[in-house]
């Protein structure tokens, strides 16, 4: 996606953080590109929002490098970098109604006022709330207060648009329609969005791109399917989805294939990165990619759980491990005790270091 | 709309249990702030008893006096009486400057406690109240004590040769200032601390992030919203500044008199006019309640 001509929207070089008795970012280095809707993605406490807050500005650097479009930027007050916010709680002026919030980043560039009102009309447009243009936030719902604060970040059309965590405070249904909506305005506008969740649903549905992060590192960035199906590491397959996770040593290595011993049968795995005869590690296993089938592993149900379009079953192989399997509701009811054989997918299995 | 609505879901079962519960604070309010001021809306309309105390002879007298002059004998033609305004109007620019200092002083001291870390806090509000442990007459007596002629602060720039005659501080205006300054400036402290408390400090941010630079910030977004605390200091010490006069008595001399020495004059010793003394406390009521009534307006306004 980098083209040759255009630096990056957003360069990180060994960006550190350290807050004395604790340290939130550890050398991160990584780039984004122009037109991208990027993700960082982790549990709370891996740094995220640190580093977004450091793009931002809230935040000082305690070592490397930010750029934007190829221009230097830690270094910048908030107020003097191209970029705009949208924030977990909203942060909307209580004093000001939504024209005055949608137009506040406007008046500070000096805009004539004629430039002001036909932006802020454009803008409260875009977000669907022409009828409030003139109520304070508090007269607003959640997701009006959502839609306001997007449209005061956007309305000075930044280079980037930083989100930190912007849904967390709506209810599921509004959060799930925002998701598409984000999307939809990120697909519209052509601007830059970095995104900052702990939530994987959102990641996977709206990114292009996801760094996931853990413990003030990134450890993986792709693609929604690359983060999904081929996790480079087990904290990355344990945070991402739902699966089996599995210790396991390898036992033979094959080209492009380890063989594992599970229980008392023998299974095939992708590795993650080159791996040795006899090195302990985990198998990951989606509970997706594991059908019923006429043959395969034996294994006992051992409890079903109905939900919806699918069941999940907890099925004890032999060598007394449990698997969970998602089968689709296709009629056919399985009860406790009943005997199954388990299939494994091709390359549903990987070998996955910690 | 939906914030003012809140505490109105009691059932009106319960109405009448209200009614008790409240009973107590509508009787404290009734005994301690309508039946006196009552009385003395009465008294402002009663005739004059020599040795103090009142006639019981219905009379616009006391309100004569205060605005009209009718010569010695009470028989010219009235004419504006001057000396009663001129002691009202001084007393209003007095508390009003006392205000404004409070504030100058007042928001950077309020706004330095409310954002040190929370421990450090409550030490600087107990420090901030501890002069208020002593009693009032004692520490205007101390100022006084301070500030005169050849007291500690004379004596202190004198030996640094920073002046060379003691500076004429006692008996003046600005005595009288640095008087109601140091008895209400805690007044204004307190409520803007709880305003700059309870900011939420994420909205500087999001000025900033709109380009906004620390002064556009605090001017635009932080005033604005702490601005009901910085009313209510004003209020605070506005108030009872224009009622004093303890500072003024003790630091002002004679010819700084305030309204607060009025009043009290007709009411102590031999000389005293109560009615007179109750209608000055009526007129300098109402101008309180004309300032406080613009405020409630102009808030309910902003609430809309």
């Amino acid at each position: 996606m980098v083209t040759e001509t255009k630096p990056p929207a957003v360069g990180i070089r060994s960006a550190c953080k350290d807050y004395g008795s604790f340290t939130a970012l550890r050398s991160v280095s990584f780039d984004i590109s122009d037109n991208e809707f990027f993700t960082l993605l982790g549990p709370s406490g891996c740094g995220k929002t640190t580093l977004l807050r450091m793009i931002a500005g809230f935040e000082g650097i305690t070592d490397g490098a930010i750029f934007l479009y190829g221009e230097e930027i830690e270094n910048l007050p908030p107020d003097r970098r191209p970029v705009n916010t949208v924030f977990q709680n909203y942060s909307l002026f209580p004093h000001m109604d939504v024209a005055e919030n949608v137009g506040f980043g406007l008046r500070m560039l000096g805009w004539t006022k004629g430039d002001i009102a036909a932006r802020v009309k454009q803008m409260i447009a875009l977000v669907k709330l022409e009828d409030f243009a003139h109520r304070r936030p508090a007269q607003l719902s959640g997701g009006q207060q959502q839609r306001v604060a997007l449209a005061r970040a956007m309305a000075p059309r930044p280079k980037v648009l930083l989100l930190d965590e912007p849904l967390s405070a709506l209810d599921l249904k509004l959060r799930q329609n925002m998701r598409e909506e984000l999307k939809a305005l990120q697909q519209e506008t052509g601007i830059t969005f970095i995104f900052v969740t702990h939530d994987q649903e959102e990641a996977l549905s709206m990114s292009d791109r996801i760094a996931v992060m853990s413990a003030g590192e990134v450890q993986q960035i792709g693609s929604p399917e690359e983060i999904y199906e081929f996790p480079v590491n087990r904290f990355v397959a344990d945070f991402i989805g739902d699966t089996n996770m599995l210790e396991a040593e390898v036992q033979q290595v094959g080209e492009g294939f380890v063989t594992c011993q599970i229980g008392d049968a023998q299974l095939t795995a992708v590795a993650s990165q080159a791996v040795t005869q006899g090195q302990k590690g985990w198998l990951s296993i989606r509970p997706e990619r594991l059908t019923i089938a006429s043959d395969g592993l034996p294994a006992t149900v051992e409890q079903t759980i109905y939900l919806g379009t699918d069941t999940q079953i907890l099925a004890r192989i032999e060598g007394g491990l449990n698997l969970r399997v998602r089968a689709q509701n296709d009629g056919a009811r399985l009860a406790q005790g009943d005997c199954i054989f388990l299939n494994v997918a091709d390359g549903a299995a990987r070998f996955l270091v910690e | 709309m939906a914030a003012g609505i809140g505490g109105r879901t009691v059932s009106s079962a319960f109405a009448p249990i209200r009614l008790w519960l409240l009973l107590p604070s509508w009787v404290v309010i009734g005994f301690f702030l309508l039946i006196p001021v009552l009385l003395i809306l009465v008294y402002s309309f009663l005739t004059k008893e020599f040795r103090g105390g009142v006639i019981w002879d219905f009379t616009l007298a006391a309100y004569d006096q205060f605005l009209f002059d009718r010569g010695l004998f009470g028989d010219d033609p009235p004419t504006i009486q001057w000396t009663y305004i001129t002691i009202f109007v001084r007393s209003i620019l007095q508390a009003a400057v006392a205000t404004v200092l409070c504030l100058l002083i007042g928001f950077p001291t309020a706004w330095y406690i409310a954002t040190r870390a929370a421990r450090m806090r409550s030490i600087w509000l107990f420090l901030v109240t501890v002069p208020y442990w002593v009693n009032l007459l004692i520490r205007t007596v101390s100022m006084k004590f301070l500030i005169r002629e050849n007291g500690p602060l004379n004596e202190f720039l004198l030996a640094l040769g920073i002046i060379d005659s003691p500076l004429e501080i006692i008996n003046t205006d600005i005595a009288v200032q640095l008087g109601l300054f140091y008895s209400y400036l805690p007044f204004m402290v307190l409520p803007i601390y709880a305003a700059v408390e309870r900011y939420n400090f994420a909205l500087s941010e999001a000025g900033a992030d709109l380009y906004a630079g620390r002064w556009t910030i605090m001017r635009e977004i932080v005033l604005p919203v702490v601005k009901p605390g910085i009313i209510a200091g004003c209020i605070l010490v506005f108030v009872p500044s224009l009622g004093a006069f303890l500072a003024p008595d003790l630091l002002g001399g004679a010819k700084n008199f305030m309204i607060g020495s009025l009043i009290e004059e007709q009411f102590k010793g031999q000389a005293g006019n109560w009615p007179f003394g109750a209608a000055s406390s009526m007129i300098l009521l109402s101008m309180v309640l004309v300032v406080l009534f613009f405020y409630a307006r102009g808030q309910a306004r902003e609430q809309v």
